[in-house]
């Protein structure tokens, strides 16, 4: 653990009823880190998430985020803290317009007699015109959400997320279901948002994780099982047994 | 698309709202004064419809308790009546307690006696017993169907105590306010009754401007979101326990209004407004009516009834069997009530059924897609 550090997990531990979900888990993010976290299916990925936003409170350990514990604290207080989570499935406000999805994720302060009282900030109806730029929905400013393709509805979360000015994004399987020019502009996307921000991606795609270029993180049974550039984990001996399969593959 | 279906929202409730005005100038001189104190009635139960829709329609929650509230506020008016109408009885305090032998008022009537209390509390009071209620089960994260049964499970615990205490609040015989004065009149006089119709109508159309303004914009977007996803809106750093707390807090307040004016126009508050069916037809209403259309829920309580008192009259016995209907129609056939079929697809799709409208292009959206392909 140092200065530099974002993030820190210590000996995380979650256990549903006996198993355990995470066991004894160690991660460090530096500030304006681009992260991979990639993982089989039941390593504890999105447990990881749940951890660190507060919605699963880990059995044993510690996470430090801007030196300050999250455990314990409730999940809209950790988001208000700088930690913002895209979801796996997407996950935005079907009834709402586009607009109207973003405006809630840019409005600050988040209370309720700030909503009722006052008209949005002009600086964040700006925020609001540029994001829409960069995702490509500035055309479907009042559409309903839920009238958005499947790859719209994706980027339209990752907009909420930046939106919301976050010191840590976690993106969870944000191509999932994307064609590969979608793939493609969304891990660009990313890597420009890295830098500024630290970003932790979740996904199975071995080509858009390749394209993100990035430290990776493998999980394997609740437990970091490596660390490196894609290349060294791709010659490492224990991520070919669990997940990355023999070459010939 | 979307523009253009806004604006016909908009013509839709303007010419509804044209309707209802023209209506509540016109009642006064078309309706005898019985038929007018049934609207009077019917309009003061929108109120706490209106309430309903705030916390169903908008922000997910379906209460079945929203009698406790509207008792609240019925009671609370009619214990400043009956104690300001007081002074002929022994110990001047209201008649119904030299029955059970009581010869000191209770202590918590005496504030009852200042009509300014009285005022306030008869929106206060059940905005706070609401907000309570609401911050310990919205806390705890009890929803959905959970919520549904606790709350009704408060009704019933209130309509116990209620219906038990003869020595505080007359019991089950409840409070009449009929015979009791008002700044020298009598409460059930013709009158009375008209100037009743008036404030009523005058409270209907100013609660639904408040509404309106409640979820117009972001804090209405909250609730719609809390409603749809309410993980996702802690998330995204708001507190969905505060909002919920307050949404849940005004329509307490809105019931107990709507619970006050219907007291004074039906002569008596008891018990009886805390009894299950009640609260649940109130949820009915707003079901038949439109679900977070606010207007929907107005017309569904005035006009379910209306034709619940003229059916009654015609073929006693009858009703329970027609709202039941009326309530598999609407789940079944029209899951966005009346005023939600009307503001969608509902009667071209009905029209063109019958051969009397033609049919839109089947992929009307290939052409829009084309429009828009030249920027992806």
């Amino acid at each position: 653990m140092n200065n530099k550090d974002l993030l820190n997990l210590i000996d995380i531990t979650v256990s549903f009823e006996g198993f355990l979900a995470l066991n004894k888990l160690n991660l460090n993010l530096k500030k304006g880190e681009l992260r991979a976290v990639i993982g089989p299916n039941g390593a504890g990925k999105t447990t990881f998430l749940d951890v660190i936003t507060g919605k699963v409170k880990p059995t044993n350990g510690e996470v430090i985020f801007k030196g300050k514990s999250l455990v314990g604290r409730k999940e809209h207080k950790i988001a208000r803290l700088g930690v913002g989570r895209k979801f796996q499935s997407p996950r935005i406000f079907e009834n709402l317009t586009v607009k109207e999805n973003l405006e809630i994720s840019v409005t600050t302060p988040k209370s309720p007699l700030n909503l009722i009282n006052k008209s949005i900030k002009d600086e964040q109806l700006n925020e609001i015109d540029r994001l829409m730029k960069i995702v490509n929905l500035a055309q479907k400013v009042n559409s309903k959400a839920g009238s958005l393709s499947h790859g719209q509805k994706q980027w339209l979360e990752i907009a909420m997320l930046v939106g919301q000015k976050p010191d840590l994004m976690l993106v969870d399987e944000p191509v999932a279901g994307l064609t590969d020019e979608e793939t493609d502009l969304t891990a660009d996307l990313l890597k420009s948002l890295s830098g500024e921000n630290t970003v932790v991606v979740i996904d199975h795609d071995m080509e858009f994780i390749r394209r993100l270029d990035s430290n990776v993180s493998v999980l394997n049974q609740g437990t970091v099982l490596c660390e490196g550039t894609m290349e060294t984990i791709q010659k490492d001996k224990k991520v070919i047994d669990v997940y990355l399969g023999r070459p010939e593959d | 698309m979307s523009l253009n279906k806004i604006k016909f929202d908009k013509k839709i409730a303007l010419s509804f709202w044209i309707i209802i005005i023209a209506l509540i100038i016109a009642a006064p001189t078309i309706l005898p004064v019985f038929r007018l104190n049934l609207l009077g009635r019917y309009l003061s139960l929108s109120i706490v419809a209106l309430g309903v829709d705030l916390i169903w329609g908008y922000t997910g929650l379906l209460s079945l308790g929203q009698g406790i509230f509207f008792a609240l506020g019925g009671y609370c008016a009619a214990m400043y009546l009956q104690i300001t109408s007081s002074s002929e009885f022994p110990n001047n305090i209201p008649e119904f307690f030299a029955l059970y032998g009581v010869e000191k008022l209770p202590f918590f009537w005496e504030p009852f006696r200042s009509p300014f209390f009285t005022f306030f509390a008869i929106w206060i009071i059940p905005a706070l017993v609401a907000g309570l209620i609401g911050f310990l089960v919205f806390r705890n994260r009890i929803k959905g169907v959970y919520f549904s049964i606790l709350t009704q499970a408060s009704l019933l615990v209130f309509f116990n105590f209620f219906n038990g205490q003869q020595k505080l609040i007359n019991g089950t015989n409840g409070l009449k306010t009929d015979v009791t004065q008002l700044f020298g009149q009598m409460v059930g006089s013709e009158s009375m009754q008209r100037i009743f119709f008036w404030i009523t109508a005058i409270l209907v159309i100013a609660a639904w401007f408040f509404a309106k303004w409640v979820v117009k914009g972001r804090f209405g977007n909250i609730l719609i979101g809390i409603r749809d996803d309410e993980p996702r809106v802690r998330f995204t750093g708001y507190n969905p326990v505060i909002f919920k707390t307050i949404i849940f807090s005004i329509a307490g307040g809105l019931a107990g209004i709507s619970g006050a004016l219907y007291t004074v126009q039906s002569g008596i508050v008891s018990p009886q407004f805390m009894t299950v069916p009640f609260s649940i037809e109130m949820v009915i209403w707003v079901a038949v009516g439109g679900r977070g259309t606010l207007l929907g829920a107005i017309l569904g309580a005035v006009f379910i009834n209306y034709a619940k008192s003229l059916v009654s009259e015609a073929l006693p016995a009858s009703w329970m069997f027609i709202q039941g209907g009326l309530f598999i129609l609407v789940v079944t056939a029209l899951p966005e009530g009346v005023l939600g079929w009307i503001q969608g697809d509902g009667p071209r799709n009905l029209l063109q059924r019958f051969g009397l409208k033609r049919k839109i292009e089947t992929y009307p959206s290939l052409e829009v897609n084309n429009k828009e392909g030249n920027n992806e």
